[in-house]
């Protein structure tokens, strides 16, 4: 069977790699913009942070046989910790100057974190074996789709929907959406605004890190993983406008499978495509597609 | 913005006697007598070159033109590009294309480096003054990324081996540049000219309505200036005099790589800037010794110097925004006489 000129399988399968590559764009650009959101910081450190979760899964995996479900569960937890001290300790010195020293400061900590991994763990990638109960593959008929792959989308997805629940539909959701829109008037409700920042910032890096154990048996674990991801995460920001959840997810999803097909149809362009489309979107609609007029 | 009357200044003690005068002059144009000594004490480097290494001291130079050209656009513009490496790089690799494969003579692949840079920048510029602040950084930093996917996949680039090999050549037919004191004397002239095109673009009235805009745009909209034209042709200018630099470097080292072009280089130019002093208008040149000296000396020991420099970064940003620069200036200007 073909699909415009191509075989079915192999335009499903690329399909799902790039799904599984924007499920990861999804949470890392909704901890983003949860971040930028409250904290008015954007967080340059999120890939770093992703690679900390990945490296972390690798460690206790490889010094304390603490296998993937443990990792799942402990190294957001931890990286979050490490994330929120982070917030407390420095990022918060520079609340009220200029954005654009939150972001050189997590850019400083990304050089920290990347050369930090790249002395102890050298250049090359480690290898993250996928867990036992995840191995194999289901078969479609249409398509083979290994198991560990349609777990990551669910997982990711899982998580999506989460943090949705959590920042929409609970009553600490509403503390800090009354926090980004007015942090003052919340503060004199006798809501614990800096307190909230700091578990903000802190949720959102734990995030990154649950991303990063995630991603780990897919991706080489290196110290440069992160990075790129980021800048690929900026560009889907910016194309989808820092204005809701769900617009992020939807423009984080779409781009993955963008940037899959093209892998099929004219793989030079695979690296390139999503920087086109920002280019575009930035020329039709500078505000990005689901962002709203007015924010900057 | 002001310049101090030094010219009455000096009138005013020069009736007063010889040494005093002397002394006068010296307090007064402190800036202009250190200027004076670097400037001597650059001109003699090649001529000494096992005190200092000729070529190094290029390097440095490359870096504080790219530094004060980028810091032009942060510290003077108020526009914190994030992508300043694709000038830089792909300038680089242009010359290296037009020198090595098209033959052309080097003052042709500077002049190509430099322009593509420029023409990269109004790309750029187009694309990015929408957006004001963080978003600028991003948008550039992304566009950047795109530059250094499309460089990775271009035949003559090498790929992660770099454009090796790039004549130095002769210039205008007769100055052979395969001599280190010619090149250097080549990336000296060309540096200061770079920083003296700066030095004028400030204090022009181009200059003044740039700061009109980065103080307060709505107003300067108002006044009728066309804000966009203006932020455009200052982001021309800065990425043309950062391909200046990326061109001179493929010259000086005979190699355009990726490492020209990745947003390492982005963030190390952010970081001259930032610890030279960034509202201060060479201060970045001194920024960009520090840190390419820091560089080469902690070369060997490989993810440290990330490390160390990411650690300087947050130091920076936290405790120092004012930069060496800054600092100086401060400790110079007595309180009551800040402006």
């Amino acid at each position: 069977m073909e699909f415009f000129g191509m075989p079915v399988q192999v335009l499903a399968g690329q399909i799902m790699l790039g799904l599984v590559n924007g499920c990861f764009y999804a949470v890392l650009s909704l901890g983003l913009a949860v971040i930028f959101g409250l904290l008015r910081i954007v967080n340059f450190a999120h890939g770093a942070f992703f690679m900390t979760g990945a490296f972390s899964a690798w460690m206790l995996l490889h010094f304390l046989g603490w296998g993937y479900w443990a990792a799942l569960l402990a190294v957001p937890l931890v990286v979050g910790a490490v994330g929120g001290v982070f917030e407390r300790s420095l990022l918060r010195r520079l609340y009220g100057l200029d954005p654009i020293y939150g972001l050189l400061l997590t850019f400083g900590l990304v050089l920290v974190l990347e050369g930090g991994f790249r002395v102890a763990f050298g250049t090359s990638g480690q290898a993250y074996p996928v867990p036992p109960l995840l191995q194999g593959v289901f078969n479609l008929g249409f398509m083979i789709l290994p198991i560990y792959r349609a777990w990551v989308i669910v997982a990711a997805l899982a998580a999506c929907a989460f943090t949705w629940w959590l920042i929409e539909r609970t009553s600490l959701g509403a503390r800090l959406r009354a926090a980004t829109e007015k942090p003052l008037l919340t503060q004199s409700f006798g809501v614990d605004v800096p307190r909230l920042l700091t578990f903000t910032y802190a949720g959102g890096i734990a995030l990154a890190a649950f991303t990063g154990v995630l991603a780990a048996p897919i991706l080489h674990v290196n110290s440069g993983m992160g990075s790129n991801l980021v800048i690929i995460v900026f560009a889907i920001v910016v194309i989808g406008g820092m204005g809701s959840i769900f617009g992020s997810i939807v423009t984080a999803l779409g781009i993955g499978v963008i940037e899959g097909l093209t892998k099929v149809w004219y793989s030079e362009a695979s690296t390139t495509v999503i920087f086109v489309v920002m280019a575009l979107v930035l020329l039709f609609r500078p505000r990005g597609l689901f962002g709203k007029e007015g924010v900057v | 913005m002001t310049k101090p009357p030094r010219s009455a200044a000096a009138r005013v003690t020069a009736p007063q006697g010889g040494m005093f005068f002397l002394g006068a002059v010296l307090r007064k144009n402190l800036f202009a007598v250190a200027a004076l000594v670097l400037l001597v004490l650059l001109l003699a480097v090649p001529w000494v070159p096992q005190v200092v290494y000729p070529v190094f001291v290029m390097k440095l130079l490359c870096m504080a033109l790219f530094a004060c050209a980028y810091s032009l656009l942060l510290g003077f513009g108020g526009m914190m590009s994030f992508g300043h490496a694709a000038f830089f790089g792909s300038a680089a690799y242009i010359t290296g294309l037009v020198t090595k494969y098209w033959g052309f003579p080097p003052e042709v692949g500077l002049l190509a480096g430099t322009l593509f840079a420029a023409g990269l920048g109004a790309v750029f510029g187009a694309l990015a003054i929408h957006r004001q602040g963080i978003y600028l950084a991003m948008i550039t930093l992304a566009l950047a990324q795109m530059v250094y996917f499309i460089f990775l996949q271009l035949p003559f680039t090498g790929a992660e081996d770099g454009l090796q090999q790039i004549p130095r050549g002769t210039l205008f037919g007769f100055i052979d540049l395969r001599n280190d004191v010619a090149m250097y004397h080549l990336v000296l002239l060309l540096t200061l000219g770079g920083l003296w095109l700066i030095y004028r673009v400030v204090h022009s009235p181009f200059g003044h309505v740039v700061v009109a805009i980065r103080e307060h745009e709505p107003r300067a909209r108002s006044l009728g200036y066309p804000v966009e034209r203006y932020k455009l042709m200052l982001f021309v200018i800065s990425a043309a005099l950062s391909g200046l630099a990326g061109s001179m470097k493929a010259l000086v080292f005979q190699l355009a790589a990726l490492s020209d072009v990745h947003w390492h280089l982005s963030g190390d130019v952010v970081l001259m800037a930032l610890l030279g002093g960034m509202h201060t208008v060479f201060g970045p040149a001194v920024g960009a010794a520090v840190v390419v000296g820091l560089q080469y000396y902690l070369d060997a020991f490989g993810g440290w110097v990330t490390l160390i420099t990411g650690l300087i970064f947050m130091v920076c940003v936290l405790s120092f925004r004012s930069g060496i620069a800054g600092a100086v200036l401060a400790l110079r200007t007595r309180p009551g006489l800040t402006p």
